[in-house]
C-alpha cells in the first residue's frame, strides 16, 4: 500500500508531477552531458597514452603533456636507461606540434606522432583504411578521417606539406579526436625526426620492464641516472595530461561545475515539488498518523514518491542524454557514456530525490495528528 | 457484558495555549468505556468534547490526570508509543470522513490494515469483508469523490473496525449526513458495539443519535456534568425527556 499511495499521490496531480519530472530530467540531461563531455575530453586526452605499452615514461623535466613535451631527449638518456637493471626496452616516441600546409592553400596545426610499430611502444590504433606497413612507405602519414575538412584533404593519396617535407595520406584512423583540436598525424619515428630536421631528438621514452622487475626500484634507479629528465608511471603521466588540459585550462572545471550546478538545480526543483506535494497531502498524512501509523511508515511513503520520481525522471533523462550523445559523435567534443556513468547517474538521481525528500519528511514529522479533528 | 474498562480516564485536565492565552479546555474529566456499549459524549460547541476525545484517542496528551488504555498507563509514553497504542487498540471515525481521495474504498480500508502490518490477500479479503458488512459490497472500487456522504462515512466506519480494535472513537459521525444516512451510520455503530462487543464512543451534538446510545455523557465547559444510562426497555424519546428533566433539576 505504501507504493500504491505514493504512486497515486504523485499521479493525482499531473501538472506537479510534470514539473517534478522536468526538474529531474533537466538535471540528469545537464549532468549527463557535462560528465559525458568530461569523459569524452578525458578519452581524447589520454587515448594515445592508454594505447602505449609502457611501464614507465621518461620525459624532459617539467613536460606538461603528451603534446607539450618540452626539451627533446637524446640517445644518451636512452642508453643510460637501457643500462639500468630491470629495463627490457626503451622505445623512443616523437610527439610535436607542426604546421600542416593544406594542398589548396592555408594551414592548420597538427600533432605529429612519430612511432615505429615494430618497437611495440605506441602502435597506431583504430586504423580503418591502410595498414602500418603503408605508413612505412615514403612520405606516408595516417590521419583521422573525421579531420578531412580541417586538413583540407579528401582521402587517401592526398598530399600536404609539413615543416620541411611533403607527406602523403596512406592510412586512416577513425575516432581518434584531439582535445587541442590539432589532429594527430601518425608517421614513422625517422620521418617525424626528419620533418623537424632532427636526427636524434625524442620527446619521450617508453620504458618496458623485464618480467618481475620492481617498478618503483627501477624508477628510482632511472631518476638517479637521468639528469634533467623525469620518470613517471603510465598512470602519473596520464594524470598529468588530464591536469594540464582539463584543469589548468579550466575546461574540466567548467564541465564539472556544470554537472554540479545541474545536480543542485535538480535537487532544488525536486525538493520544492515534493515539499509542495507533501504539504498538499498533509491532512492525509495526519490521518495516517491518527490511525496509528508509525512515522517511519509515512517517511516510507514520501521516500517512495521520491523513488518513483527518480526512476521515471531517470529513464526520460537518460533517453534524452543518449540521443544527444548520438548527435555529438562527429563533433569536436564527442560525449562518452559508459555503463559506470549511467549507473552513477542513476545513483545520483536517487540520491538527489532522497535528499529532496528530507524537507518533506521534516514537514511531515511535525504533523499534529489532532488536526484530523479540525477539518 | 464485561465491566472491565478498556479505556479509563481519571481526572483528566487539558490546558491549551500559553501565557495569557492559556485556556483550560478539560477540567478534571473522569470517564470509563466498557466493551459492548455505545456511549455518546454530548455537549455544546466549545464544551471540550473534541479535546477530550483527542485525549482519549491518545492523540493529545493530558496536562494532568491519568489515561489507561487496555490497562496501560499512557502518562510516560512517547509519540511513537502512543501511535502504537492507537494502532493496536483503536479505530477512528472522523466528521469529514478523512478518506484518501486517491484510493478506492477498498484501498482506504486496506491502508488502515497496512499500517498495522496486515498485508497481502488476507488484508484485501478482510477489507472486502468489512465493506460488505457495512453494505458497500457494490462500491469496492469507487473513489471517495464518487461516493455519497453516507457511503463515505460507512467506508470510514469500515476502516475503523477493519483491524477489530477494542475501542472505536467517532467525532461527530453524523454531522455531515442527512437524516437517513445519519440513522444508518448510528445503527451501524450500535451494531458494532453490540455484535462485535466493542467500546464505541461518539462525540456528537446531534439529538438524532440519542436513540442508539447505551449511555449518554454530558460535558459542559470542560467538565462532565451528567451521565444517563438507558434503562432496560427505554427508547430514545424517553431518554431525551429524562435528560431534559435532569438538566432542569440541576
Amino acid at each position: 500500500m505504501i507504493l500504491t499511495l505514493a504512486f497515486r499521490n504523485l499521479f493525482h496531480d499531473r501538472i506537479r508531477l510534470a514539473v517534478t519530472l522536468v526538474g529531474i530530467l533537466f538535471s540528469i540531461v545537464l549532468v549527463a552531458v557535462q560528465l559525458g563531455l568530461y569523459l569524452g575530453a578525458s578519452k581524447m586526452i589520454t587515448d594515445n597514452i592508454d594505447h602505449a605499452k609502457a611501464d614507465l615514461w621518461i620525459t624532459a623535466y617539467g613536460a606538461k603533456s603528451l603534446e607539450d613535451g618540452g626539451m627533446l631527449l637524446t640517445s644518451r638518456e636512452r642508453h643510460q636507461a637501457l643500462a639500468t637493471p630491470g629495463v627490457k626496452a626503451v622505445i623512443p616516441l616523437v610527439v610535436r606540434f607542426a604546421e600542416w600546409r593544406k594542398p589548396e592553400g592555408g594551414s592548420t596545426r597538427v600533432v605529429i606522432v612519430g612511432t615505429d610499430a615494430e618497437d611495440g611502444g605506441l602502435v597506431p590504433f583504430n586504423l580503418v583504411e591502410g595498414t602500418w606497413e603503408d605508413i612505412k612507405s615514403p612520405e606516408a602519414v595516417a590521419v583521422d578521417k573525421s579531420y578531412f575538412n580541417e586538413l583540407g584533404i579528401k582521402g587517401l593519396g592526398d598530399t600536404a606539406q609539413i615543416a620541411t617535407g611533403r607527406v602523403r595520406v596512406r592510412a586512416l584512423t577513425d575516432g581518434i579526436r584531439s582535445f587541442t583540436q590539432s589532429p594527430y598525424t601518425y608517421t614513422t619515428l625517422n620521418r617525424a625526426r626528419s620533418l623537424f630536421g632532427d636526427s636524434d631528438g625524442t620527446s619521450f621514452y617508453l620504458v618496458q620492464l623485464q618480467p618481475g622487475a620492481n617498478v618503483e626500484k627501477v624508477r628510482h634507479d632511472l631518476e638517479s641516472r637521468l639528469e634533467g629528465a623525469e620518470v613517471l608511471t603510465q598512470q602519473e603521466f596520464r594524470d598529468r595530461n588530464l591536469k594540464q588540459w582539463l584543469f589548468k585550462t579550466g575546461a574540466g572545471v567548467a564541465l564539472i561545475g556544470g554537472a554540479l550546478l545541474g545536480s543542485l538545480v535538480g535537487t532544488v526543483i525536486v525538493a520544492q515539488t515534493l515539499y509542495s506535494s507533501t504539504k498538499d497531502h498533509l491532512s492525509e498524512f495526519a490521518t495516517l498518523r491518527a490511525l496509528g501509523s508509525s512515522s517511519g511508515y509515512i517517511h516510507k511513503v514520501i521516500l517512495a514518491q521520491a523513488g518513483i520520481s527518480a526512476v521515471v525522471g531517470y529513464v526520460l533523462g537518460i533517453s534524452i542524454a543518449l540521443t544527444i550523445l548520438l548527435f555529438s559523435r562527429n563533433t569536436a567534443l564527442p560525449m562518452v557514456m559508459t555503463p559506470g556513468l549511467a549507473f552513477w547517474l542513476f545513483a545520483l538521481t536517487v540520491g538527489m530525490c532522497a535528499i529532496s525528500a528530507l524537507s518533506a519528511i521534516v514537514k511531515v514529522t511535525k504533523i499534529d495528528p489532532a488536526t484530523v479533528f479540525n477539518r | 457484558m464485561s465491566d472491565t474498562p478498556v479505556l479509563e480516564a481519571i481526572e483528566i485536565v487539558k490546558e491549551l495555549g500559553s501565557g495569557a492565552g492559556k485556556v483550560r479546555a478539560v477540567k478534571g474529566a473522569n470517564l470509563a468505556l466498557v466493551p459492548g456499549e455505545l456511549t455518546l459524549l454530548m455537549g455544546p460547541s466549545g464544551s471540550g468534547k473534541t479535546t477530550l476525545l483527542s485525549i482519549l484517542g491518545c492523540i493529545l496528551t493530558p496536562t494532568s490526570g491519568t489515561l489507561k488504555v487496555a490497562g496501560i498507563d499512557t502518562s510516560d509514553l512517547n509519540a511513537e508509543e502512543l501511535a502504537d497504542l492507537r494502532r493496536k487498540h483503536m479505530g477512528f471515525i472522523f466528521q469529514s470522513y478523512n478518506l484518501f481521495p486517491t484510493l478506492t474504498a477498498l484501498e482506504n480500508v486496506r491502508i488502515a490494515l497496512d499500517v498495522r502490518g496486515q498485508k497481502g490477500f488476507a488484508a484485501a479479503n478482510r477489507a472486502e469483508e468489512v465493506l460488505r458488512d457495512v453494505g458497500l459490497a457494490y462500491r469496492l472500487k469507487s473513489y471517495p469523490a464518487n461516493l455519497s456522504g453516507g457511503e463515505q462515512q460507512r467506508v470510514a466506519v469500515a476502516r475503523a473496525i477493519a483491524s477489530s480494535p477494542s475501542i472505536v472513537l467517532a467525532d461527530e459521525p453524523t454531522a455531515a449526513l442527512d437524516g437517513e444516512n445519519g440513522h444508518a451510520v448510528m445503527a451501524l455503530l450500535a451494531r458494532i458495539a453490540k455484535e462485535q462487543h466493542r467500546s464505541v464512543l461518539a462525540v456528537t451534538h446531534d439529538p438524532r443519535t440519542l436513540s442508539y446510545a447505551d449511555r449518554v455523557v454530558r460535558i459542559e465547559d470542560g467538565r462532565i456534568v451528567g451521565e444517563e444510562r438507558r434503562p432496560e426497555g427505554l427508547d430514545a424519546p424517553e431518554i431525551a425527556d429524562l435528560t431534559k428533566r435532569r438538566k432542569a433539576h440541576a
